[in-house]
């Protein structure tokens, strides 16, 4: 890192809050413009169901409407269906997916006509006055019913509802099996969750019709992205559109998409040459934004009796959802090559099925099927230290992977640093785990009414997406780098353009630090700009916990080159070699000779006024750097949740909930911690509260947050955190990545903890969400057992 | 059309809404202060609270002629004379924001459970908040900043008064 830090490292406060906390935050609901128009959509009620005839008249007489179509109206604005980006097999099935369907609404939401009309609630009392007829059809909700024999057919042009078979190999993993003392097999469900980012999506796109440009205010983590996504999905010249992500309030992955509302907007500006706006209702984004998870998990160990591993076997059954949204098929997979954690092994083997259904369609959420696996993997190896009669901790500490650099892992990745064992320690310090095992056992013999349990989570995720080359050997279909524009403007201020964009991140912030300590100027006096395609026009955006692994890392880089170019510049004006200058907090100066010196902010005015430049050198003092990482990163860490659980209601308390984290160096200790806070909590709520729940038929039964429990602060514990710092050696700044390892690692840390309390009643699974009402099953079936 | 007459952060308007008019909406689309968010529709994330006459409502529940000859106080009302209001300051020092949707909220309920409860516990800050839901925080820096915010509060005598 550069030298002289005084910013890197802590002692800010957020500069994004000064907006956020005044109620000046720049949200796209809040964009308004002259001529607006406002979209409501008509959506299938039903699960499944033909559409016989739609009806719009009464809804284009009604006050206000400006126009309704159905998706036959609209089928020519469209030069391809909504993309998908991962086609993870040559033989993966891909139903095409448009804006609006015509035949058949394949889950509840399926939007089939829209209405434009002067204000929102003309658009929205109109829709409701839009008559279809529909023919109800079979739905199927669940994986495994729907890859049996004679199940209804999601797509009646698919053979069945399988969408593809991806398959992972490392090693004899038969021979592994074949000389195991101890095979441990596991079934595990991932409940299907909604994403709920407090702020509802929303766009608006104004056109220009007279040059044939468009902006795009949206919702949106990838605004890049986006822009060449949409450009081909209407047929716009790219050039011709302009994307901007202004505040964003959450996204947690369901912002990482190309949605139908967003073409919908673009496609209807264009044709009624009128700025057109949408806004989801809460309700309306249960079913019409992508939820997350949804899997069925088969896990097998192959174990010596003393527990150590042999091979690992897993088969999945991976919820797609009705149709296939940006990467539904590839986010499972992004935890294919983590279920066996952070251990050891010979052999290891993965096959996961995409599965249609009549639901939403599933894309990434927070962690992005990098919980998936972790859950599978310490839940397991809890059920394995209870099978060999060795403690959760000993188990772990038997099977870590040792402390190193490039450690191959049995899923065939190669972990950048690892130091597991000294992180366990750690956590195991501030725990007193002795004393809670003491208390526990104390407990039990007294048969004291809360019955307590500690749970670990050992975790080891993968993140800062990535070398863009290891993408293209995965089939994704975009790179894995980031871009930085870095320049001193005359008046001695920073600027630094950003391809990340955040939503609640932070980035504004870190990036500041960063560039401030690089350029040695005050944190003050850099602006980042960012979520602007006609501002920053590279970038691979926001998601997968990559922004500060790849994007701070291409700030850092730019930096740097920046630096080198005044640096020359100094030593022409101080008539010295550039290596003769020394550069400390912003100020070149000749070795030897402190007096002798230049600042950048003088510099920065003498490459703008250009009167003087070294042979051959440019005006300006700006430099751009796109950075594309040699490997992804891997933070680690350990976390343990202690419960106690009242058996006379099944409800589940968390009493403690301690994370020591390790994602490397630390730009900001203050967004780093919150990043942690806010991973965990969506974690064990996923492990206590949330899941999404269809009706046979495809009625999502959970579709608002009057049913579906969101946890407030009332539910949630507080957290005690600490941190280990292994630095990665993938880039120059160290550091590994901290937006969704608490999401990763929380939820097996809960449910272990759960099954602790309640092993001596012999309970050796609470399927998520472990619910007051499952508690209290499991506990009275277990003592009706033993009676 | 109905005749109202609501003060907002000090400032009177009297003006016609359609008497289906939501609190909120008359709040971002007819007086423009669009700090106050929409989160929900079903009355259950408080992105959208609001203090009318200085107790914390969410302001989807409230019909705009329910707070006729009413005083509103929104989240761009809560600085006073250019200095923030102490729970504004200790949400910037403890971090108790990040995307920053459900805070004006957050801290208008913050604001008003404070003038009832000069000095909670953390539980009794973890139950007042059970309405306002916040997807970013965990909430670990939401309570720690309404503690903190009531300590400065309190060491001020109670001259940081809402809406006063």
């Amino acid at each position: 890192m550069a030298t002289g830090e005084r910013y890197v490292g802590g002692g800010v406060l957020r500069k994004e809050d000064l907006t956020l906390l005044t109620g000046q935050g720049r949200f796209v609901e809040s964009i308004t413009l002259p001529g607006l128009l406002h979209l409501a959509v008509v959506r299938s009620p039903y699960g499944a169901a033909r559409i016989r005839g739609i009806e719009l008249e009464a809804a284009r007489a009604a006050a206000g409407v400006v126009a309704a179509f159905t998706g036959a109206d609209l089928a020519e604005e469209w030069a391809a269906p909504l993309p998908m980006a991962w086609p993870v097999t040559e033989d993966i099935r891909i139903p095409e997916h448009w804006p609006v369907t015509q035949d058949v609404a394949r889950y509840q939401g399926d939007a089939v006509a829209v209405v434009v009309a002067r204000t929102r609630s003309a658009a929205l009392d109109a829709a409701e006055l839009v008559e279809v007829e529909y023919e109800e059809l079979p739905a199927v909700t669940d994986v495994e019913a729907a890859l049996a024999d004679g199940a209804p057919k999601v797509h009646a042009s698919l053979e069945d509802n399988s969408c593809y078979t991806w398959t992972l190999a490392n090693g004899d993993v038969e021979a592994a099996f074949a000389k195991a003392d101890v095979v441990v097999t596991q079934r595990y469900t991932q409940p299907r969750l909604i994403p709920n980012a407090m702020e509802p999506r929303a766009v608006v796109v104004q056109p220009l019709p007279a040059a044939g440009d468009f902006t795009m205010w949206s919702t949106t983590q990838i605004p890049h992205i986006a822009k060449v996504l949409f450009a081909l999905t209407l047929g716009i010249p790219e050039s011709k559109l302009r994307v901007i992500a202004p505040d964003v309030g959450g996204g947690f992955g369901s912002k990482l998409n190309i949605y139908a509302e967003e073409a919908l907007c673009l496609a209807l500006a264009r044709r009624l040459g009128r700025p057109v706006k949408w806004v989801a209702g809460r309700s309306e984004g249960y079913v019409a934004t992508t939820h997350g998870r949804d899997q069925i998990q088969h896990v097998e160990l192959a174990a010596t009796s003393d527990g150590k591993i042999l091979g690992y076997r897993f088969k999945l059954l991976a919820n797609m959802g009705a149709y296939l949204q940006l990467i539904t098929p590839g986010t499972p997979l992004l935890g294919g090559f983590l279920f066996c954690g952070s251990y050891g092994g010979e052999a290891y083997h993965f096959e996961c099925t995409g599965v249609f259904t009549n639901t939403t369609p599933t894309d990434a959420y927070r962690g992005a099927g990098r919980p998936e696996a972790t859950y599978a993997i310490e839940r397991a190896m809890d059920a394995l230290a209870r099978e060999v009669g060795v403690d959760p901790v000993e188990i772990r500490r038997r099977n870590f992977l040792p402390k190193g650099e490039m450690v191959p892992s049995p899923g065939g990745l190669a972990f950048d640093t690892t130091d597991f064992e000294m992180n366990l320690d750690r956590a195991l310090e501030r725990l007193d785990y002795e004393g809670l095992r003491a208390e526990q056992r104390a407990r039990r013999e007294r048969g004291d009414g809360k019955l307590l349990g500690v749970g670990f989570s050992t975790y080891v995720e993968m993140c800062g997406i990535a070398p863009s080359q290891a993408l293209g050997s995965l089939n994704y279909g975009a790179g894995g780098w980031d871009a930085a524009m870095v320049r001193m403007l005359p008046t001695g201020k920073a600027e630094v353009v950003t391809g990340s964009s955040p939503h609640g991140q932070g980035h504004v912030t870190s990036w500041s630090q960063i560039a401030a300590d690089a350029l040695g100027v005050a944190f003050e006096d850099v602006t980042v700009l960012h979520g602007d395609t006609h501002v920053a026009p590279l970038g691979m955006n926001t998601y997968g916990s990559r922004s500060l692994a790849v994007g701070g890392v291409a700030v850092s880089l730019a930096c740097g080159r920046v630096v080198d170019k005044a640096k020359t510049l100094a030593g022409h004006l101080l008539e010295v070699s550039p290596d003769d200058l020394e550069f400390e907090r912003g100020t070149f100066s000749v070795k030897g000779v402190p007096d002798r010196k230049k600042t950048i902010q003088e510099l920065a005015f003498a490459a703008w006024t250009a009167h003087s430049l070294p042979e051959g050198a440019e005006p300006g003092l700006e430099a751009s750097c796109v950075y594309d990482p040699p490997n992804f990163t891997f933070p680690f860490g350990t976390h343990v949740c202690v419960v106690e659980i009242d058996p006379e209601t099944g409800a589940v308390e968390i009493v403690r909930y301690l994370a020591v984290d390790d994602c490397g160096n630390v730009i900001n200790p203050q967004i780093v911690d919150g990043q942690v806070h806010g991973g965990v909590a969506q974690g064990i709520a996923a492990a206590l509260w949330e899941e999404a729940v269809y009706a046979p038929d495809g009625t999502l039964e959970t579709s608002s947050m009057l049913n579906y429990l969101v946890p407030s602060a009332a539910e949630l514990p507080s957290f005690e955190l600490d941190r280990t710092v292994t630095p990665s050696n993938t880039n120059p700044l160290g550091v590994k990545g901290i937006g969704e390892a608490g999401t990763i690692a929380a939820a097996p840390a809960v449910i272990n903890a759960v099954i602790d309390a309640l092993s001596p009643l012999g309970i050796t699974d609470i399927p998520m969400p472990a619910t007051p009402e499952r508690v209290w099953r499991a506990i009275r079936d277990a003592e009706g057992g033993a009676a | 059309m109905a005749r109202i007459s609501v003060t907002v952060n000090g400032v009177a308007h009297d003006t016609d809404v359609d008497p289906r008019t939501l609190l909120v909406h008359f709040i971002r689309e007819q007086v423009g202060l669009t700090g106050t968010n929409v989160g929900c529709d079903t009355s259950s994330c408080g992105a959208c609270t609001v203090l009318m006459d200085g107790q914390s409502v969410k302001a989807c529940t409230v019909l705009a002629v329910q707070a006729d000859g009413h005083e509103v106080t929104t989240v761009e009302g809560l600085a006073k004379n250019g200095e923030w209001h102490p729970v504004q300051q200790a949400f910037h020092e403890h971090h108790g924001l990040q995307c920053g949707f459900c805070t004006p909220g957050m801290m208008m309920a913050a604001v008003g459970f404070l003038e009832e409860n000069p000095a909670p516990s953390e539980a009794e800050v973890r139950l007042a908040l059970e309405g306002n839901l916040c997807r970013c925080t965990g909430y670990h820096n939401i309570v720690v900043s309404v503690l903190a915010a009531a300590e400065t509060m309190r060491a001020a005598g109670g001259r940081a008064r809402a809406g006063g």
